[in-house]
């Protein structure tokens, strides 16, 4: 965890303009297509969006705002996100789910829970680890150790000799693609 | 165009029911509520992710017959925003109903091993109820 100073005027302002920006952004997405504006909003939406942006900055400024680190405001990271949940990661959820879908058919399952060591460094990465986790079909985040940074993971399919041992790496959670990595790479 | 955006559409929405149906048929076969978590959470998103895909196809097409009408833009739009938020709270939501029940006390059945046996309430300290921490600790947890 970042331990900065979260306190004072300068950061009170970025976090507002922060939140300010985000509710903006997903107001316009919400309204894209109501009008001519840039062809695709209309005008009376572009104010009432400004206005209702503001409402929402000042209510929640203090929530969002202490969570969002300068280095997740990057665009380069958020492609990278991108780049990350629709190409390596969706195939690792289509091949979980296949698997999945098997099972539930055949019936054939080796739960129990696991104990993993992600050496993630960060809260971010740690929280899309323990998501990309829970979101692969078969893998599910049941307790995470914010000190320790290891994650509890119930397994609809324990694979024959991980039972044994105390803890796991989190890369062997995953199929193919390395998830973990991905991770660290874009959020660390 | 419009022909080769319906051939599209009717396998993503062949998929996304197949998955969908995975999700059911695996709460009524699979023997306790940990189990059952994974297929009701994580096999009806990646369904819906298709069936999202077929109307954000379907959107596209009427955008163009329309001659680019305004709507179809925000229904697409809205479809894919759904995606993203039915990702994120599935996940969410599955972590907290497991973590939850485990709390509670409920134990996988059939489990082949729990290494959370024990653990969970010393080592991932926290307290039965929010009434026994002083308050400057419950925001910490919090924030």
């Amino acid at each position: 965890m970042d331990v900065e100073e979260k306190t004072g005027k300068a950061f009170y302002m970025a976090a507002f303009a922060t939140t300010w920006v985000f509710a903006f952004a997903v107001y316009l997405l919400l309204t894209a297509g109501s009008g001519a504006v840039l062809g695709l909003w209309a005008g009376g939406e572009l104010k009432l969006g400004i206005l209702i942006a503001f409402v929402v900055a000042a209510a929640s400024s203090s929530i969002f705002g202490k969570e969002v680190s300068g280095r997740m405001l990057n665009p380069l990271r958020w492609l990278r996100m991108l780049g990350y949940v629709c190409g390596g990661f969706f195939m690792e959820m289509a091949k979980a789910n296949w698997d999945v879908a098997q099972r539930v058919l055949t019936g054939r399952i080796r739960p129990g829970i696991v104990r993993v060591e992600t050496g993630m460094r960060t809260d971010t990465g740690l929280v899309m680890l323990a998501n990309s986790i829970t979101l692969t079909p078969g893998t599910l985040t049941v307790e995470v150790d914010p000190v320790a940074r290891e994650l509890f993971v119930h397994m609809l399919q324990v694979p024959e000799g991980m039972e044994a041992r105390t803890s796991i790496e989190a890369r062997e959670l995953f199929v193919g693609y390395d998830c973990p990595a991905a991770i660290r790479r874009m959020a660390e | 165009m419009g022909v080769l955006l319906n051939i599209l559409m009717v396998p993503a929405i062949l998929v996304g029911l197949f998955f969908n149906t995975m999700g059911v048929l695996g709460i009524l076969r699979f023997p306790d509520f940990y189990t059952r978590l994974h297929a009701d959470t994580k096999a009806t998103t990646f369904g819906s992710v298709f069936t999202s895909l077929a109307v954000i196809l379907w959107a596209f097409k009427a955008w163009l017959a329309s001659g680019h009408d305004g709507q179809f833009v925000n229904l697409a739009v809205h479809a894919g925003f759904a995606v993203v938020v039915l990702a994120v709270t599935n996940a969410t939501g599955a972590h907290a109903l497991a973590r939850s029940a485990y709390r509670s006390g409920l134990k996988p059945k059939q489990a082949v091993v729990d290494r959370m046996d024990g653990v969970g309430a010393s080592a991932v300290a926290v307290p039965e109820s929010p009434e026994a921490l002083p308050a400057a600790a419950i925001r910490e947890e919090a924030s």
